[in-house]
């Protein structure tokens, strides 16, 4: 069952975490530390996290999300884990573009093929 | 005769880093845009790095101060949109800002902002000593 919190919808169960957006805008530096301080407690939790983070209700996000993106990333490395983001808009995929952080960050086009690819 | 002078509206505004301020200003902002025939690719330009700039000056410029104003104008024109936005600081030097897509430095979360604004307006320029930015963003030829 889906954990419903103020920004994320986090589901998913033997270290296959998906979290998705509630918000079409990730940019409220508040929001962005409660976000990152959500997802990095789940990650935590798992022993070997495998995590997606869906972009399907994303609209625009600022550089201090792609901060905590990162932040998120390293995480789930120190764990072993392994992160794929989903869902990106073509708008939001040239921030990723620009900044060089799709060299860094798998991105699958969907959620669904991104748990496909970590089942 | 005389050439029609062209349409332009201008504001300023001062707003405190709360983010019904900033979202308000936003707003005002992607109407004026809208009416003046900008594309929807050009509003999330515009939109991403005036966001960039006033989180800089809060956070740099007036360090995280919300009882601190950042100054925001703007005007529209038919051709280009053109943003400044102050804060109460005592600057900074732009070029002593790593750059964030080098390897070394491409998994530090923070030091983004000012690349954003570089890449998604056509001209940025910092004005000395560094606390007021001036942005312009000139719409593509058709």
């Amino acid at each position: 069952m889906a954990k419903e919190t103020s920004r994320l919808r986090i589901t998913g169960t033997d270290g296959l975490v998906r979290v998705e957006f509630v918000d079409r805008d990730i940019l409220d530096e508040a929001n962005i530390r409660q976000i990152g301080a959500e997802i990095l407690g789940r990650i935590e939790a798992e022993t070997k996290p495998r995590v997606v983070i869906s972009f399907h209700n994303v609209e625009h996000l600022s550089s201090a999300a792609l901060g905590t993106l990162i932040t998120v990333n390293s995480a789930v490395k120190k764990k072993a884990g392994e992160l794929r983001l989903s869902d990106i808009r073509p708008s939001t995929l040239e921030v990723f573009k620009i900044t060089k952080l799709d060299r860094i960050f798998h991105i699958c086009d969907t959620a669904e093929a991104a748990m496909r690819s970590l089942a | 005769m005389a050439e029609k002078p062209a349409k332009r509206s201008a504001h300023s505004v001062a707003v405190h880093y709360v983010r019904d301020e900033l979202e308000s200003l936003q707003a005002e902002l992607a109407q004026n845009i809208s009416s003046a025939g900008y594309s929807e690719a050009a509003a999330f330009s515009i939109r991403l790095a005036l966001e960039e700039a006033v989180i800089n000056a809060h956070k740099h410029g007036n360090h995280g101060d919300t009882s601190k104003i950042v100054a925001v104008s703007w005007s529209v024109t038919a051709d280009e949109v053109v943003i400044e936005v102050s804060d109460g600081g005592g600057g900074f030097d732009p070029h002593s800002v790593p750059d964030p897509t080098s390897d070394e430095n491409l998994e530090i979360p923070s030091g983004r902002g000012i690349m954003l604004m570089r890449a998604y307006m056509g001209d940025v320029t910092f004005v000395a000593p560094g606390n007021r930015v001036r942005m312009v963003y000139r719409k593509p030829s058709e």
